[in-house]
């Protein structure tokens, strides 16, 4: 089957769940969703032997030819790695909303559909070679994610998170788009291998430092980067599966692979390097610094996971560095790839299980409050086993996979020394310093999760429910995460083997040919180096740390709300909200009239201005028919009946004269042997004249009296000229030609092309039915717009809230 | 409280009828002599104004008793089924067709993809135009 074709199937499926929530509701729809990511998990490991050789797969399908966009489907070490995730992970995390959501009160017809939309978006966005689509599947990724956290639509945290995190994802994925833009206007090419391939070339261009910037907004963004991950805690409003799926496994970590997939674009400059290892590094300590001042549960392991993001991010950062060093494959720096790639998996596993677990607690216990957890290790002794595995993990201690790459990733940071460009030689001592302290907390918080929760003093009196262990199926998804922790510290070479190497073949193809030449090898134990001692160092004043907590946690209460970022965002919202608000309040008088008197001077200004400004007003008087007597007859009425709106006392008599105008009109066009324009004016006419008299009964009473003169001298003179405007633009118009008149050509093909005879009518069906379907659709609009207007509008006893 | 119109009344029930036949025969010609699927919609619409006018809303109601957004909903899906239909045939979006064929009754006959658009076009007319009509009406 097409690779392309695949990343579709979970959207397909999605159509098909509403019909499963409906007919089979007694069968839990989750059961049915589980399939499809569990096919494909299976489907994608058949393709794991030929990728670790260094096999790629491309499969393409032309969406838009004549824009050069289209879907294609890239497949190597990185993206294969993430599809796998995103499908196994996605397969987990299902099989555990089964048990989470209940299906006779939650709509899960909603939450699947989508959840599926997600997958597809998500596996767009990791396959995709081509920018512009995916950049597509990117914002769908948004999308999805903003539905998914305002699932529960009827709580305010929710809309608020899901709006906030939208706002924040969505500008950064504008901004990615308009680096994409830039990219590819520099190379040429929307594809991705293309753009690698002229590297070089790029860098030179005057455009690469923006491209840059806009393209690391977009991933910083996503993956929840200082100062942007501001929405990954109000995130957490979101359903527990979700928050596991989306917030910490998948979707935050598309900007890290954004950044690990163009790396080899950007690495040649020095902005990239220190841009992404400096705002990684800092994103990591300060929001494990700041992990600890959370009370939920959920937001703790928000926090953690923005750590563990910039974590990921700041080594992509040091993979870049390898770039400008020669032979760096035979250096200490060659670790840096190695490590994002591995810790990444290993978070995938601890943080899922995390996740899973608080979600557990939740349920089980009706709460997350830290404050009021507290005993559970020995109700749920099975989820105090995994959150144990996962937060010793996480704190980067043996034996679990946690600790592997943390050392790792201090020998990435302490490799710097060995880079001395960029100014590196001077400020590189500081990386493995700000990693070391973000280690510290990252250890203290670890801790703090778990033993806050499951340790300690068991409060039943503060807890809505009373606390018990989950159901078997809901412990089945974090068991088996936390099994693979424990299992990946045993055999992280083959994990390395089959998953990792291939990844950093592909984020540093100018080291490695293929993923044998990676030549790293993972060891639990080596030797006493300065990794081990800062290890040490950092389990020995983090348990000093965290043994006295309750002593020091109070002085983040002292930190002041108002000068957080979250107080800037809510800040910039409410004033582009009440600036917008106050700004329209200027010109909208909610009156007709004003805007009619906006629009018509507006358009004879332009109108007029372009006339002079282009000397294009001209009277040729040449070949004018001769005026008849019919013609001047109704021309008097057409005038008579204006003039009598103009001076008429009430409104009926204001609307039967402009029916005479109207129908006057129409008798111009039988004269000018306009059949169809005749027939069209004579019908709106009479139907407009009905529903001026229908409309009569609600307008307001005509009040002249009140009208100062000046409000009428004004519109005279916008009257007057709309009407010189449209006189002097008819003459010209009629006098000059600058193009000869298409009628001609329409005349010679309507017959032999359309099939038609009528060409007012051909026109409007096809020759210009593009136009015509907007317009019915405009229609359509308009018709929906007076509904909503007239027979939902809301009376005074209802009140004006719409959430009342 | 109505007043005695059995004048309208009666002239309505005729020319009701003239109308609408009109309008069907002027969106059916429309391409080759004037009308077409707008006019012969507002022409529709314009019939059962009358109607309204003559008798009054719950009456014309039951007489006619359709949901004009629906009208409008299956007009606009007609109209975009058209135009996207000849995506499956390999050519661009809203390339139409025609060609001619015999009938039985009609004899030599063109059928012409861009009549189905027309219908499109037509039905949205109706809809709208009654649905504008309908909701300022009933409103009190």
């Amino acid at each position: 089957m097409s690779l392309v074709f695949l990343i579709f199937i979970p959207i397909l499926a999605a159509l098909f769940i509403p019909l499963l929530f409906k007919r089979l509701g007694q069968i839990h729809t989750g059961w049915f969703v589980l399939l499809v990511p569990a096919a494909l998990f299976s489907y994608y490991a058949t393709r794991l032997p030929s990728v670790m050789e260094g096999g790629t797969y491309v499969s393409e399908f032309s969406w838009i030819p004549s824009l050069d966009i289209a879907f294609v489907a890239y497949l190597d070490g990185l993206s294969l790695l993430f599809t796998l995730l995103i499908t196994g992970i996605g397969a987990l995390v299902v099989l555990y909303s089964i048990f989470y959501l209940d299906k006779h009160r939650e709509q899960l017809h909603n939450f699947y559909v989508y959840l599926l939309i997600f997958m597809s978006a998500m596996l767009g966005v990791v396959q995709s070679d081509h920018l512009i689509t995916l950049y597509l599947f990117w914002e769908l990724t948004s999308i999805s994610s903003f539905l998914l956290i305002a699932y529960w639509y009827t709580r305010d945290r929710s809309r608020f998170g899901a709006l906030k995190s939208m706002m924040i994802t969505v500008f950064g994925g504008l901004m990615m788009l308009g680096g994409f833009v830039l990219l590819s206007i520099m190379g040429g090419t929307y594809s991705i291998r293309e753009l690698i391939a002229q590297a070089p070339e790029l860098a030179q261009h005057d455009f690469f430092i923006w491209a840059l910037v806009l393209v690391l907004l977009g991933a910083f963004t996503k993956s929840a980067q200082f100062p942007f991950y501001i929405w990954l805690p109000d995130a957490m409003e979101a359903p527990t599966p979700v928050s596991a799926y989306l917030h910490s496994a998948t979707m935050v970590k598309a900007g890290i692979y954004l950044v690990a997939r163009l790396t080899p674009v950007f690495a040649l400059s020095e902005v990239w390097m220190w841009l992404v290892a400096g705002v990684g590094l800092f994103t990591m300590v300060w929001a494990s610094f700041f992990a600890l001042k959370q009370k939920d549960l959920k937001g703790i392991l928000a926090f953690s996971t923005v750590s563990q993001l910039g974590l990921i991010m700041s080594l992509l950062g040091v993979a870049a560095a390898a770039y400008h060093v020669e032979d760096a494959a035979e250096t200490y720096l060659k670790y840096a790839a190695f490590a994002a790639i591995f810790h990444l998996i290993n978070h995938a596993t601890f943080k899922g299980s995390l996740f899973m677990i608080a979600g557990i607690v939740d349920h089980e216990t009706g709460t997350r409050d830290i404050r009021k957890l507290g005993g559970l290790m020995s109700l749920m002794p099975v989820s105090f086993t995994v959150a144990l595995i996962g937060s010793l993990s996480m704190a980067g201690l043996p034996p679990f996979n946690g600790f592997l790459s943390k050392e790792m990733f201090l020998t990435a940071m302490l490799s710097l020394q060995e880079f001395d460009m960029f100014s590196m030689d001077v400020w590189w001592v500081l990386f493995p310093i700000i990693a070391w302290v973000g280690s510290v907390f990252t250890f203290i918080y670890s801790l703090y999760f778990v033993f806050h929760t499951f340790a300690g003093k068991h409060q039943p009196e503060q807890l809505p429910k009373q606390a018990h262990e989950a159901p078997i199926g809901m412990l089945i998804s974090p068991v088996f995460l936390a099994a693979l922790v424990v299992l990946i510290f045993f055999i992280p070479n083959l994990i390395g083997d089959w998953l990792v190497k291939p990844a950093v073949a592909a984020i540093q193809p100018f080291l490695y040919d293929s993923p044998q030449n990676v030549d790293i090898h993972v060891a639990a134990w080596h030797g006493f180096n300065t990794e081990l001692f800062m290890a040490l160092g950092i389990f020995a004043i983090g348990g000093l740390m965290f043994w006295t907590l309750h002593k020091w946690q109070r002085l983040y209460d002292l930190y002041p709300d108002a000068i957080s970022l979250n107080r800037l965002y809510d800040e910039m919202m409410l004033l582009s909200g009440g600036g917008a608000n106050r700004f329209s309040r200027i010109y909208m008088t909610g009156f007709i009239r004003s805007y009619l008197v906006y629009m018509f001077s507006f358009m004879t200004f332009i109108v007029l201005l372009t006339l002079f400004l282009t000397d294009a007003f001209q009277i040729d008087f040449s070949n004018l028919t001769p005026i008849g007597i019919y013609e001047i007859v109704i021309l008097l009425a057409l005038v008579g009946a204006t003039l009598t709106i103009l001076g008429s006392k009430s409104r009926l008599t204001a609307i039967i004269a402009l029916g005479a105008v109207g129908y006057s009109v129409a008798l111009l066009f039988v004269i000018f042997r306009a059949p169809d324009l005749a027939l069209t004016q004579l019908v709106i006419e009479t139907i407009s004249v009905a529903l001026f008299l229908l409309a009569f009964y609600h307008l307001p009473q005509i009040s002249r009296k009140e009208e100062r003169m000046k409000f009428r001298f004004g519109n005279a003179l916008v009257a007057l000229g709309v009407g010189i405007t449209m006189t002097l633009v008819a003459l010209s118009a009629h006098s000059q030609k600058a193009l000869p008149s298409i009628s001609e050509f329409y005349k010679e093909t309507v017959y032999k092309e359309a099939g038609g005879g009528n060409i007012v009518n051909v026109i409007l069906v096809d020759y210009r039915g593009f136009d015509t379907l907007f317009e019915i659709a405009v229609l359509g609009i308009a018709g929906i717009g007076i509904i909503t207007m007239i027979r939902l509008r809301l009376t005074k006893k209802e009140g004006q809230h719409e959430n009342k | 409280m109505r007043t005695n119109d059995v004048m309208l009344q009666t002239a309505t029930k005729v020319v009701t009828f003239i109308i609408l036949m009109f309008a069907v025969h002027i969106f059916f010609a429309g391409h080759y002599t004037p009308g077409g699927g707008f006019v012969g919609g507002l022409l529709t619409a314009s019939a059962i104004v009358l109607l309204m006018l003559a008798f009054d809303l719950p009456t014309v109601k039951k007489i006619v008793p359709i949901n004009y957004v629906v009208l409008t909903a299956v007009g606009l899906l007609i109209a975009i089924a058209t135009a996207s239909a000849s995506i499956l045939f390999d050519v661009p979006f809203f390339t139409h067709a025609y060609d001619y064929f015999d009938l039985p009754l009609f004899g030599k006959t063109s059928l012409h993809s861009a009549m189905l658009f027309d219908l499109g076009v037509y039905l949205v007319v109706v809809g709208v135009t009654m649905t504008i009509i309908q909701t300022i009406g009933e409103d009190e």
